[in-house]
């Protein structure tokens, strides 16, 4: 159905491995296929091209210096840095200097304005230490003072609002001189949602602009957009010639292509990831993340921060301790399980680990767990904390109990037998630990 | 033209004009410019109309798609000039959309053997769930039906209170437990509240949630239980709503969302923008569920029934 990106560079480079050298050829054949890929992940169309002749370029005049690189990884390299570089290279902060600082946000109807201005307030209150104020501008979505209100009060940031204003500019300046008098140090002005084509809401938002004179303009954009992309970010930016992007809604599975084509055309730096619905899921934008990400080589980053996320110090001393006495049980296990199911999608979690993508579409998904979860189930609590028990005579109840045949159980056994023993082993060597400061370690290269 | 005069008004047709302008004017104005000059079907044609129908977010497959069965159609003619190739083109993507099998809608109407006629809608964040129910509730009591609108959108900031305006701006009934309760028990009393009030139809708003979050497409799942167990048979239509602006992933959504509650019809929200919404092809051209409306602005009158026909050729039309 739907071929991933990576699955494509996969076949890409298939066609190049093998044949000893980047040739004119088989660049061209991957070539086509990256660009492909590359508007299979929402790149806009135009922009893959002329991404792929410059890759095209880089590769061909590359051909002779690098013999002992096979031709695949050469290309992926290639393709890689070139992405990275225009994703823009390191991260940039926002301007809030100013009595106050006013940071204005804009963007389409539902790409998530006022979520993010809700994180950007805590964000800069919490780890900023700044008095933050934000301001109501939609006057038009039924309930988005509300909505900010509430966003507000959860955070412990003060609000601006007025309730019977229907016009924004004026709110929006209000806002500023209220803040002024009353020293708060950063002002967000949260707006309604509009389109680039409708040129009444268009000349608003110009209008908030010189009325409020930010510090920082921002441009929510959702990660999910298509081709489309490039259009609208350029009309905002010709009309209110915004500072940086904001891309939101990246806890999804979407490739994001629209992060390239956005940063391409008009050449902004995207400056926060949104990536959830809570209040702290804010990220700092990484252009090297986000180029694997769009590529589909795995976001390695992202898997050990979610894996770490999970993962319970306490709980885990506990099941090592288990582990060296050889005492590991099935209610261990089933614990285990919980905790990878909690971090998400099994599949999408695969994809973030590079060079597993191709996994993605074999057999492994979420229900390849309720099978095991099923035979524990069926045993009793003293089956369950004493493995070394179950006999036949136990298996064939078990087997009865979660309709499946003794030959399951007896594999699921076995597999779990063997994986106990294989722990203890490691914890001799004191495995556990070892892998959780290579996690730690791999955290400090973001 | 006759069709336009069949569905919609002289309003509603300037409406979807004005929506549909842009995509008017940049898939096949291009097209003509693409042919002039040119007899017949050439590579360069053929790259220029994927480069087109990719750009507006049909997708990669049912851009293959259209070319080959242009081509292969185009290969029985020998000579071709622009209306005529612009015409057999616009036949390939009608097709497409109709292979589906199913039949667009009317008017604003359902089968109202079922009352209360239930109905869950879903979706990602911010796509439009609650603005086209309460566009849809307009519709449904301008026809003299007895609605009630289920806030079971518990979540997100003053959720509630948005649906509670759309509900009071139509005069028709709300049901609500308030923020933050159990969005299954607000759809299984707001069902038992509709069939107490002996309402027609009963529309449940849910919070947005990205379908790759497995526990959320779960509570999904347990909703649609939940409405099932009140009422057998119930939610008798389960609609996806989807953004125009959205690229590919609308697919996935699509996939995702049809797996938790077996979608039963779509609707496709901010046409009036500058995005295409040629992601309608591709999805059409996967799923087999129908398209039932597409929003084109933020106003209560701003939905419309989707029409295949009038959809390409609005396409068309200068
Ligand atoms: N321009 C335009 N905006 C829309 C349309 N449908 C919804 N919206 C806007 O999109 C934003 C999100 O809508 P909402 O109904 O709250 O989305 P939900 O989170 O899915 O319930 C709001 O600002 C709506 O006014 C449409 O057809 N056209
Ligand atoms: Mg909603």
């Amino acid at each position: 159905m739907f071929n991933t990106l990576s699955e494509k560079l996969d076949s890409a480079f298939k066609n190049l491995s093998g044949s000893g050298k980047l040739t004119e050829i088989n660049v061209a054949q991957s070539i086509k296929e990256i660009r492909r890929a590359l508007v299979a992940a929402d790149v806009n169309y135009k922009i893959a091209k002329e991404f792929t002749d410059k890759v095209k370029d880089k590769a061909m005049g590359s051909k002779n210096l690098l013999k002992a690189v096979k031709p695949g990884e050469m290309m992926v390299k290639i393709v890689m840095d070139e992405m990275v570089e225009l994703m823009g290279g390191q991260s940039v902060g926002i301007n809030v200097k100013g009595n106050p600082g006013v940071v204005l946000i804009a963007g389409l109807q539902g790409s998530g304005k006022t979520t993010f201005t809700g994180k950007l307030a805590k964000f800069l209150k919490e780890k900023k230490r700044h008095k933050v104020l934000v301001a109501a501008c939609d006057v038009y979505r039924p309930a988005a003072i509300n909505q900010l209100t509430v966003l507000a009060e959860s955070i412990g940031v003060d609000i601006y609002k007025e309730i019977d204003n229907k016009n924004p500019i004026d709110i929006a300046g209000n806002a500023v001189a209220y803040a002024h008098q009353n020293n708060y140090n950063v002002l967000i002005v949260d707006t309604a949602g509009r389109l680039a084509v409708d040129e009444e809401m268009m000349n608003e938002i110009e209008g908030i602009k010189n009325a409020i004179t930010p510090t920082e303009t921002l441009f929510v954009v959702d990660s999910m957009t298509g081709q489309d992309a490039v259009n609208t970010a350029a009309a905002f930016n010709e009309k209110i010639n915004y500072d940086g992007v904001v891309l939101t809604k990246l806890d999804g599975d979407t490739r994001g292509g629209a992060a390239l084509s956005i940063k391409y055309t008009v050449g902004k730096p995207i400056k926060f990831a949104s990536t959830g619905e809570q209040m702290d899921a804010l990220d700092v934008f990484h252009p090297e993340r986000m180029a694997s990400r769009i590529l589909g080589m795995g976001d390695i980053v992202s898997f050990v921060e979610k894996a770490q996320e999970q993962f319970d110090e306490k709980e885990a001393k506990r099941i090592e301790k288990k582990i060296k006495k050889n005492k590991f049980d099935f209610n261990d296990f089933l614990g285990q399980l919980n905790q990878i199911k909690k971090m998400g999608d099994i599949k999408s979690l695969l994809g973030m680990i590079p060079g597993m993508s191709k996994l993605k579409d074999i057999d492994i998904d979420d229900n390849a767990f309720s099978k095991v979860e099923s035979i524990i189930q069926s045993m009793t609590p003293h089956e369950r904390a004493n493995p070394d028990v179950l006999n036949m005579s136990r298996k064939k109840r078990i087997s009865k109990g979660c309709g499946r045949n003794i030959h399951e159980i007896n594999m699921f056994i076995k597999q779990f037998n063997q994986m106990r023993k294989m722990m203890h082993m490691m914890s001799k060597g004191n495995g556990m630990n070892q892998m959780m400061e290579k996690l730690n370690n791999m955290q400090g290269f973001k | 033209m006759s069709i336009f005069k069949k569905y919609f008004t002289k309003d509603k047709k300037e409406d979807l004009d004005k929506g549909l302008e842009k995509t008017k004017k940049s898939i096949f104005g291009k097209i003509a410019n693409a042919v002039a000059g040119k007899s017949k079907v050439d590579e360069s044609f053929l790259d220029e109309l994927e480069g087109i129908l990719i750009s507006s977010d049909v997708g990669l497959d049912t851009t293959v798609k259209i070319i080959e069965r242009l081509e292969a159609k185009v290969a029985e003619v020998k000579y071709l000039n622009t209306s005529e190739l612009n015409s057999i083109l616009k036949r390939v993507i009608v097709d497409i959309l109709a292979e589906n099998n199913t039949e667009d809608l009317e008017d604003f109407v359902y089968p109202d053997y079922h009352r209360p006629y239930v109905l869950l809608v879903v979706g990602v964040n911010g796509v439009g769930k609650t603005t086209t129910i309460g566009k849809l509730a307009y519709q449904y009591k301008k026809r003299g039906k007895k609605v009630v609108l289920g806030a079971a959108d518990t979540f997100r900031a003053a959720a509630v209170d948005q649906l509670k305006i759309w509900a009071d701006r139509n005069e028709v009934q709300f049901f609500s437990k308030g923020m933050n309760t159990d969005p299954a028990a607000v759809a299984y009393e707001a069902v038992q509240y509709a069939m107490n009030e002996d309402a027609h139809i009963c529309i449940i708003d849910t919070a947005g949630r990205l379908h790759t979050k497995k526990h959320l497409m779960d509570e999904l799942t347990k909703i649609k239980n939940s409405i099932n167990k009140k009422l057998p048979g119930a939610p008798h239509e389960v609609m996806l709503v989807l953004d125009a602006t959205t690229g590919q992933n609308a697919v996935e959504q699509a996939t995702k969302f049809t797996e938790a509650t077996d979608v039963t019809s779509l609707a496709m929200t901010k046409l009036d923008g500058s995005a295409k919404g040629g992601v309608v092809l591709s999805i059409s051209d996967q799923f087999k569920i129908p398209i039932k409306y597409i929003g084109v602005g933020e106003g209560i009158e701003q939905l419309q029934i989707f029409n295949k026909a009038s959809f390409v050729d609005s396409l068309f039309d200068g």
